[in-house]
C-alpha cells in the first residue's frame, strides 16, 4: 500500500530531476534560438567597433527619427482609441446574444482572426487604390472628378491595423461581460435605474478590467506593426519597425539594433505598467 | 412609455454600430474571393468576367507552386517539433514543482510579447553569422520559437483541468506509469495536443516578418512571395493564392470547433 502510494505521488507531481529533462529541450531552443540573437542587439548597437551611444543619441535628437517614434505612438493611440469605441458595442452585443446570432457573429470575429494578415491588407489595397472600390464608386456617384490618394497614407494604415486588432479588442471584453451576474443589471432596474444609468454605473464598471486588457495587448501589438505600415503606408509615413528594415536595406546594422532596442524597452515597460494596472495577463489566460 | 423609447432606441443604435463592424471584418472575404475569379491585370472591383486565369497561373508558375511547397514542409516540421516541446515543458510546469518556476513561465510566453519585428532582426543577426539564411533549418528554428508560446499555453490550460484521479485509478488497477501514459494520459490530451498543433501549423504558415528577412533567395515561403507579389507588382495571382488560403482558415475554425466539442466530451 505504501508503495503503490509513492508510486502515484511520482506521477502526480515530477521530481525536480523529471521537470528539468521535460524542459531541457524548449529551454535550450529558446537560449540559441531567442535570449542568444536578442541579448546580441544591444552590444551591436553600441560597438562599432568602439563603445558609444551615439546611435541612441541620434535617434532621439534627430527630428526625422523622433517624429516616427511619436508617429508610432499616435497611430497605435488612436488605433486603440477606434478599436474600444467600436468594440465595445460589438462585445456587448455578442454577450447579449443567442442561438444563431450568436454563432453567425461570433465566425464574423473568428473568420478575419484566422484569416492571413497580407490577405486582409491585400483587400484593402483593392479597396483603397487610386482605381480601387471607393475611388469608382465616388467618382460614380459625382462626388470627386478626380480620384483621391487614400492608398500609402497614415490613415489607410490605421484602417489596416484596425481591422486586424479589433477581434483582440473584442474577445477580452466579451470574456468578461459574458461572466458578469445578470442580476446586478435586473437588481439596478428593480431599484428604478434607468437602462443607460444602469450601465453607466453597474455594467461599464464591472467591465473595466476587459476594456483595460484590450486596450493594453492592442496598444502594444500596434507599437511593433510591420507588415500593414510596409504596405499601406507609404515612405513617407514610417513607423518604427518600417524603420528598421530600411537601415537594414542600406546595411546600418548598429542604429537597426538601437531602433529594435528602444522599442523592445518600451513595450516591455508598457507591458509591466499594464500588467500592473489591469491585470490583463489573467483575462488572456482565460481566453485560451 | 419614453423609458421603453428611448432603450429601443439604445438597443437599435448598438445594433447597427455591432453589424456594421461585423461587415467590416469580413468585408476582405468578399471582395478577395470574387475578384480572384477575374481576368482582369488591373484589380478590378467587381469583375467584369469569369475566368480561373489566376488560378492556372499559380499553379503553373513554379515560384509560386515552390514557395507554396515550402512553406508547408517548415509548418509541417515546426508543428512537429513545437507540439512535442511545448507538451513536455506544459507537463513539468504543471506537475513540476521546483525553484523559478515563474521565471521560466514568463521566459516561455515571452516571444509571444517581444515585437516580432525584433526578433525578426535579432534572428537574421544571428543567421547571417551562422550562414543560416535562406535554409530550411533557420525557418523552421525561428518559426518553431514562435509556436511554442501557443502550444504551452493551450496545453497548460488543457492539463489543468486534467483529473489525475483517472491515472490514480488505473495505476491503482496496476498499470505501470509509462503504460497509464499511453493509454489514460495521452488519449484523454489528445485533443490539446491537435489544438496546439494547428495552432502551430498556421503561426508558421502565416508568418511573414521574420521569413521576410531570413529567407534569403533560396528560402521564399508562401506569405514571403505574397509579401512580394502585393509589394512590387500588385500581382494578382495574390488575389487567387489569397482566396484559397480564407478557405483553409474556414476549415482551420471548423476543424477548431469540433476539437472543442471532442475535448468537452472527455473531460
Amino acid at each position: 500500500m505504501s508503495r503503490s502510494y509513492l508510486k502515484t505521488e511520482s506521477v502526480v507531481e515530477y521530481s525536480l530531476h523529471a521537470s528539468m529533462v521535460l524542459l531541457l529541450p524548449i529551454l535550450l531552443l529558446y537560449l540559441i534560438f531567442f535570449v542568444y540573437p536578442l541579448g546580441r542587439l544591444f552590444p551591436i548597437s553600441c560597438f562599432e567597433p568602439n563603445f558609444t551611444f551615439k546611435n541612441y543619441v541620434q535617434f532621439f535628437k534627430e527630428p526625422m527619427y523622433f517624429s516616427i517614434l511619436l508617429r508610432t505612438l499616435r497611430v497605435s493611440a488612436i488605433v486603440t482609441v477606434v478599436c474600444l469605441i467600436v468594440g465595445y458595442p460589438v462585445a456587448y452585443s455578442l454577450a447579449h446574444a443567442k442561438g444563431k446570432r450568436l454563432v453567425i457573429f461570433f465566425a464574423c470575429i473568428i473568420l478575419p482572426f484566422w484569416t492571413s494578415i497580407l490577405v486582409r491588407n491585400y483587400a484593402w489595397i483593392v479597396i483603397l487604390q487610386r482605381n480601387g472600390l471607393i475611388n469608382t464608386l465616388l467618382q460614380w456617384v459625382g462626388l470627386i472628378d478626380e480620384p483621391l490618394r487614400l492608398l500609402y497614407t497614415e490613415p489607410a494604415v490605421m484602417l489596416g491595423m484596425i481591422h486586424f486588432l479589433l477581434p483582440l479588442m473584442i474577445l477580452p471584453i466579451y470574456s468578461v461581460l459574458k461572466g458578469m451576474d445578470a442580476n446586478l443589471v435586473l437588481a439596478a432596474y428593480n431599484l428604478g435605474a434607468s437602462p443607460w444609468s444602469a450601465f453607466l454605473r453597474i455594467t461599464f464598471p464591472l467591465s473595466l478590467q476587459g476594456v483595460g486588457a484590450g486596450m493594453s495587448i492592442v496598444f502594444i501589438i500596434g507599437l511593433g506593426f510591420f507588415i500593414t505600415p510596409a504596405l499601406l503606408g507609404g515612405p513617407k509615413n514610417l513607423m518604427i519597425s518600417t524603420l528598421i528594415e530600411n537601415q537594414l536595406n542600406i546595411n546600418d546594422w548598429p542604429f537597426a539594433a538601437a531602433s529594435a532596442f528602444i522599442l523592445l524597452l518600451i513595450t516591455v515597460g508598457l507591458m509591466m505598467i499594464f500588467n500592473k494596472t489591469s491585470g490583463f495577463n489573467k483575462v488572456y489566460r482565460r481566453e485560451l | 412609455m419614453r423609458k421603453v423609447y428611448r432603450l429601443k432606441f439604445g438597443s437599435l443604435l448598438l445594433n447597427i454600430t455591432a453589424v456594421s463592424a461585423l461587415l467590416f471584418l469580413v468585408m476582405p472575404a468578399f471582395i478577395v474571393i470574387p475578384m480572384s475569379f477575374g481576368s482582369s491585370e488591373y484589380l478590378k472591383f467587381p469583375p467584369v468576367d469569369f475566368s480561373l486565369k489566376w488560378y492556372s497561373e499559380f499553379i503553373e508558375s513554379e515560384r509560386w507552386v515552390g514557395a507554396l511547397w515550402l512553406s508547408l514542409q517548415v509548418a509541417f516540421c515546426t508543428t512537429l517539433i513545437a507540439t512535442l516541446i511545448g507538451t513536455l515543458a506544459s507537463l513539468a510546469m504543471t506537475r513540476g514543482n521546483f525553484p523559478g518556476k515563474a521565471l521560466v513561465n514568463t521566459i516561455i510566453i515571452s516571444p509571444m510579447i517581444v515585437p516580432i519585428i525584433i526578433l525578426a532582426i535579432a534572428v537574421y543577426g544571428l543567421y547571417a553569422k551562422l550562414g543560416l539564411i535562406g535554409t530550411r533549418l533557420g525557418l523552421i528554428s525561428a518559426h518553431t520559437v514562435l509556436a511554442l508560446p501557443y502550444v504551452f499555453l493551450i496545453m497548460t490550460s488543457n492539463l489543468h483541468r486534467f483529473d489525475i484521479s483517472l491515472e490514480l485509478a488505473a495505476m491503482n488497477l496496476g498499470a505501470n506509469r509509462i503504460k497509464t501514459f499511453l493509454f489514460v494520459t495521452l488519449p484523454l490530451i489528445l485533443p490539446g495536443m491537435i489544438t496546439s498543433a494547428i495552432f502551430a501549423f498556421i503561426t508558421s504558415f502565416d508568418e511573414l516578418v521574420v521569413a521576410n528577412f531570413i529567407s534569403g533567395i533560396r528560402g521564399t515561403t508562401l506569405p514571403k512571395q505574397m509579401f512580394d507579389g502585393i509589394r512590387l507588382e500588385v500581382s494578382p495571382v495574390v488575389a487567387s493564392v489569397s482566396s484559397v488560403l480564407i478557405v483553409v482558415s474556414i476549415v482551420t475554425i471548423v476543424l477548431l470547433q469540433a476539437l472543442r466539442g471532442e475535448e468537452a466530451k472527455s473531460q
